[in-house]
């Protein structure tokens, strides 16, 4: 059915103007549990709203320059893989279920962890790492991606996101 | 499918308003459509609509912004400058293209 509009019909890309806030906390190490926070970071950042991301605990390793490009999956204690838990314990089944989730990763052309930060980053988001995680950890600020902003404290975090959704993976 | 009116030209959009019949684009028009969303084309803005009707056409789908980045050679920061706060929904509309429906 055609219909005729009278006022043009163009998407409403500003109508919805708001104050609108995300916050993640990232506290995974696993490279299936880095993607979810990154992936919504990301698409919030595209439909404009402002996004910070909290690094903690073991998720740590996706902002530490030692351990962010070498993320791993495994199958061990993870059912939804459907296989048997004693073949995830064999020699190397890890480095073969990573490497087999880095290439469907890589197919889908969703960046690797560190190349994926940058885009947040470039896409205005906030990165900030865990004081604490860093205290235990005994890493410093330069130990870490260039793009995380500093090392703050839990209770800064909160401040900073004040009226923030809120999201912990 | 509805038909929207915009600087003389009748074109078939959906139901949010981007336009969904290919050829019923030109550069006119798509500097129309960017009025219509507050932007104002400059040779930057037409680099990023060029590279974005050439890829849909090779592809069949409409670039991410991390492919306008990674393929097309933009920035993405330059992206969020030239489009603001939504760029990959504001280059497809201009670039008259449906929404990417990639999630990266």
């Amino acid at each position: 059915m055609t219909t005729i509009e009278s006022a043009p019909l163009v998407p409403s890309f500003d109508a919805e103007e708001t104050d609108r806030k995300l916050a993640i906390i990232c506290s995974k190490g696993n490279l299936d549990m880095a993607y979810p926070g990154l992936i919504l970071a990301n698409a919030a950042l595209g439909e404009g709203v402002e996004t910070h991301l909290f690094f903690t605990f073991w998720g740590f390793d996706m902002i530490n320059k030692k351990t962010m490009g070498d993320l791993k999956f495994t199958m061990l204690g993870n059912t939804a893989t459907h296989m048997p838990q004693g073949l995830g314990g064999l020699p190397g089944m890890t480095s073969m279920a990573t490497r087999q989730m880095k290439k469907a990763i890589a197919d889908l052309d969703v960046p690797e962890v560190p190349e994926f930060l940058q885009q947040i980053a470039d896409s205005g988001g906030h990165l900030w790492a865990c004081r604490m995680s860093a205290d235990m950890q005994h890493l410093e600020k330069e130990d870490l991606y260039d793009e995380v902003e500093d090392i703050i404290s839990a209770s800064d975090f909160i401040e900073k996101t004040e009226g923030a959704q809120m999201l912990f993976i | 499918m509805p038909v929207t009116t915009i600087a003389d030209h009748d074109i078939h959009v959906d139901a949010e308003g981007f336009m969904t019949e290919y050829d019923e684009w030109n550069q006119q028009l798509g500097a129309a459509l960017a009025a219509q969303i507050g932007i104002e084309m400059t040779p930057e803005h037409w680099k990023v609509v060029d590279f974005l009707r050439t890829d849909y056409k090779d592809q069949g789908e409409t670039a991410t912004l991390r492919r306008v980045s990674t393929v097309g050679g933009l920035p993405t920061k330059q992206l969020f400058v030239l489009f603001p706060k939504k760029p990959a929904k504001k280059m497809a509309y201009v670039a008259g293209l449906p929404k990417p429906r990639g999630c990266v």
